[in-house]
Order: C-alpha cells, then structure tokens, then sequence
C-alpha cells in the first residue's frame, strides 16, 4: 500500500500540488486523472522520490519514504516498476538486453537464469521473437510491452504507469489496460495509472482519483464517477458530446 | 556572472556523484569497455587523418620559411617533432576530440535525459551519473593518452612522407632532426596535458548533457555550448600547465 499525507510541491512560486492526501490499494488499479497541468506527473514523480517533495509524507507499505537516505530509497525502488509515457526503453539496447538490465543490476542469478527470466517477461506481455530487435525497430505498442517486461523483471510490489496507453490506436490501447489489469491482480501490486483515457478509466478505475488544480478533487470508482456530482470532474469526463449522451443514457 | 557560477557548482555536484561507489563493477567495466570503442576506435580514422596531413604541412611551412643557408637542414624535422609532441598532438587533436566525442556525448546523454531513460535509471535506484558519466570518463582518460602518442607519430611519418619529394629538405635531414635532441620529458608533458583535456572532454559535455530540458533544439544547444566550453577550458588549462611544467 502507499500513503500520501499532506504533500505539497511548488516550482518557485507555482503551487503544483497543495495538500495532497490518498492512499493506494495492492491488488488494484488506482487511477490518476486530470487536466493537463493538473500535477498528475508531479505527484507521481514526488512519489518514487525524482521530485524533492516540500511538505508532507509518503508511505511505502508504511515506510516513510521522504526521510529516506539514498541506500534505503535504493531498497524500496527495487520493489518498483514503471512504465513511462514514452516507454523510456534504452536505446542502445536490444530488447533482451533492455529487460536484462534491472536484474544484472541487482540479482546474482547466473546468466542462464537471468535469460529464463527475461523470456518469462517477455512471454508474459504476448512478445515472442523480439528479443534481439532495437527499441528504434519496434511499434509503440511493442515498447510499452518491452517496458511493462522491464518493469515487472524484479517482481515489483508497486508498478507506476505514465499514460501507457497514450498514443496507441484504442484496440492496442485496450490490450495494454487489460495486461496491466491481469499483472496487477496475479501479482498483488499495487499499481498506479496516469491517464487520460476514458476507456481506461470506465473499464479499470477501481479507486480513480481526481487531480483539479493541484488538489484531490474528487475520488471514487468507476461505477461512481458516471453518477458523481461535482462540476470540474463532470467538465473533464464528459468533455466530448458522446460522453456526456453516454451519461444521460 | 551568477549563471557561471552556478553551472560551475552544479558541475561539481554532478561530479561529486559520478565518483560515487558505483552500483555493479561488472556493468560499469562493460560499460567502460563499450564507451572505449565508441568514443576511442570512433576516433581513429580522423585522428590519423588530420594528422598526417598536419605533419605535411607543418614540415613543408617550416621548410619555405627556413630557406637561409646558415640554418642547419635537420631544423625543419626538428620544428616538426617539437611542434607535434608540444602542442599539434595534445591540444590540437584534443580541441578536435572535444567537437567530435563532446558533441556525441552531450547529445546521447541529452536525449536520454528528455526520453525519460535517465528517470528510468533513477526509478530502478541506479545512480544514473555514475552509470552514464563514470565510464565515459574512464574511457577517455585511458584512450585519449593513446591517441596523442598516436597523432605524435603519424604526424611526424606525414613530415616525413613529405620530406621525400619535397625540394627543399632531404629525407636524411628530415630524419637526423626528429631524432636531434629528443627530450623524454615533452612526452611526459604531453601526456600530463592529455589527460587533463581527456576529463574535461567528456566531463563538460555530460555535464551539459544531463541537465538539458525540453526537446530537441535544447539538446543542439546543450551540444554547441558542450564544444565551446570545453575548448575554452582546454585552452586555459594548457595554458596554466605548460607555465607549471615548462616555465
């Protein structure tokens, strides 16, 4: 589980994030959504400890993550994964060699172990015969697999993910949602997804929250945020003239 | 005035976590082995190009100029040598390394900063500068060496190819004067010197590499203003070496 209390974030004089409190649940999909702007990256980014936070705190599994030093930050983001928006897969690296990367880093498997594993993750995420292509000779929908491969390598206790549907056609959209879905209930991670996907968020938001301004505007699921009451959510979700017939439906 | 500073204290910091103790030797030596490749065997085509080239010229300048009867014949091999293991080869060559390896350097690190790979590094607890920057270092203060002794030599054979056709010398003279009163030491100076530029080569450039933001016309810049400041920089530092080790 993670715990935000009270986080706030500001770049000089702009107030980001301003009292953020929420808490995300293993074994679910919880949702950030938001306007552009809205500090949906921020928090994510103050989470996993990229951004110095200004106030406030952040719980790992109960572990104050903001006081940390580096060695103990460093044990805690070995139990996380991420999938980013771009898929941040290394260039010079092949696809095998991308996914090797966190457990060379941190397993003294031996190699043979090591390349099982890979091709677990790999298989895992419907990728067959990729193993030796270029992030550069793959579809966009091949890199946020490779990516979600590289993130769940280390077994994670907490997958981060960055819009991972942005920029996919929606039948590949779809397919991305559902592994991420499938990886977090077999696993029991407690995974979080950026998105602005409607689809995304009527089919997977367990505990979506809302992101208006810098504050946790509204929070809920996906059968309550058809009926929720609240003006800037209604504004955001039902922006398009299908969305809002498909409400009054 | 502050904006210099600044970047100079955020150098420091930079560097402060480069030489931490890296995460995983054995990556760090594959890295380190890949970087050689790439920034140092990358090299060598130009380098003996320019070299050969230069030697040429050096010595048939030196030979037009020296045409007075009372100077002796081997002064043009002489001039040559000097000039090669003096200042051609480790600053000349180094002010040619830093465009091509700093520009390279700046704009892989660059695109890997604005696509994220860097945060992916940091996310997987790695230290990202020691990772990316600690090998590059390494490689170069290791094949920069090299490549001056290598420039030495190809310089002076191109004085020396010359001095077989040119009119004005002979290749016996060309030959008595590159071995006349050969001093140890300006190698050891230029040795000194090359590994001095080797850090700053890839130092600045990572620098100005790791800390772009925005896109791709960020990156160009951060890449220009790589070159331009590591030249600046070799230059000052050969200066104050050369008045340490010569004066």
């Amino acid at each position: 589980m993670i715990e935000v209390k009270n986080l706030y974030k500001s770049f000089g004089e702009h107030h980001v994030l301003q009292d953020i409190s929420v808490s995300f649940e293993p074994g679910k999909i919880n949702l950030i959504i938001g306007g552009s702007g809205s500090g949906k990256s921020v928090l994510t980014k103050c989470m996993v400890g990229l951004h110095p936070i200004e106030r406030g705190s952040v719980k790992y599994d109960g572990k104050e993550f903001t006081t940390m030093n580096f060695k103990q930050k460093k044990e805690i983001r070995k139990d996380i994964g991420m999938l980013f928006q771009a898929s941040a897969l290394f260039d010079s690296l092949t696809v095998e060699e991308n996914v090797l990367f966190p457990l060379e880093m941190y397993t003294k498997q031996t190699r043979k172990e090591m390349l099982e594993r890979v091709d677990f993750c790999l298989d895992r995420v419907n990728l067959e015969n990729a193993n030796k292509l270029y992030p550069a000779e793959l579809s966009g929908g091949m890199k946020k697999r490779v990516g979600i491969a590289r993130a769940i390598a280390l077994n994670p206790k907490y997958l981060f993910c960055d819009e991972p549907n942005s920029g996919l056609d929606p039948f590949t959209g779809i397919v991305i949602d559902q592994l991420i879905q499938e990886i977090t209930k077999e696993y029991n991670m407690t995974t979080i997804v950026i998105t602005h996907d409607m689809n995304s968020v009527m089919e997977t938001g367990e505990n979506i929250m809302f992101l208006y301004q810098g504050k946790n505007w509204w929070q809920g699921d996906n059968h309550e945020i058809v009926k929720a009451d609240n003006k800037e959510l209604s504004e955001f979700v039902f922006a398009s003239k299908i969305m809002k017939q498909f409400r009054n439906a | 005035m502050i904006t210099l500073f600044e970047n100079i204290g955020a150098y420091f910091i930079l560097l402060s976590r480069v030489f931490k103790k890296p995460d995983n030797y054995k990556l760090i030596f594959k890295q380190t082995i890949h970087e050689m490749v790439s920034l140092g065997i990358g090299s060598l085509g130009l380098i003996a190009i320019i070299s050969v080239f230069m030697g040429a010229v050096v010595t048939i300048q030196t030979a037009t100029n020296m045409n007075n009867p009372l100077l002796p014949g081997y002064l043009v091999g002489f001039a040559t040598r000097e000039s090669f293991i003096l200042e051609l080869a480790p600053t000349v060559m180094s002010l040619i390394l830093a465009g091509k390896i700093g520009s390279n350097v700046a704009s892989e690190i660059g695109t890997m900063r604005i696509s994220d790979q860097i945060d992916a590094l940091e996310i997987m607890g790695v230290n990202s500068a020691s990772y990316l920057v600690f090998p590059k270092i390494v490689a170069s203060l290791i094949f920069i060496p090299i490549i001056v002794i290598y420039s030495m030599a190809l310089g002076i054979i191109g004085g020396l190819l010359v001095s077989m056709y040119f009119d004005g010398m002979t290749l016996n003279d060309y030959i008595l004067g590159i071995r006349f009163d050969f001093k140890m030491f300006s190698i050891t100076y230029a040795l000194i010197k090359s590994v001095f530029f080797a850090f700053i080569i890839t130092s600045i450039p990572s620098y100005f590499g790791y800390y772009v933001k925005g896109g791709a016309l960020e990156i160009g810049k951060a890449s220009t203003k790589s070159v331009v400041y590591s030249s600046i920089t070799i230059l000052i530092i050969n200066y104050l070496l050369t008045q340490m080790l010569l004066v």
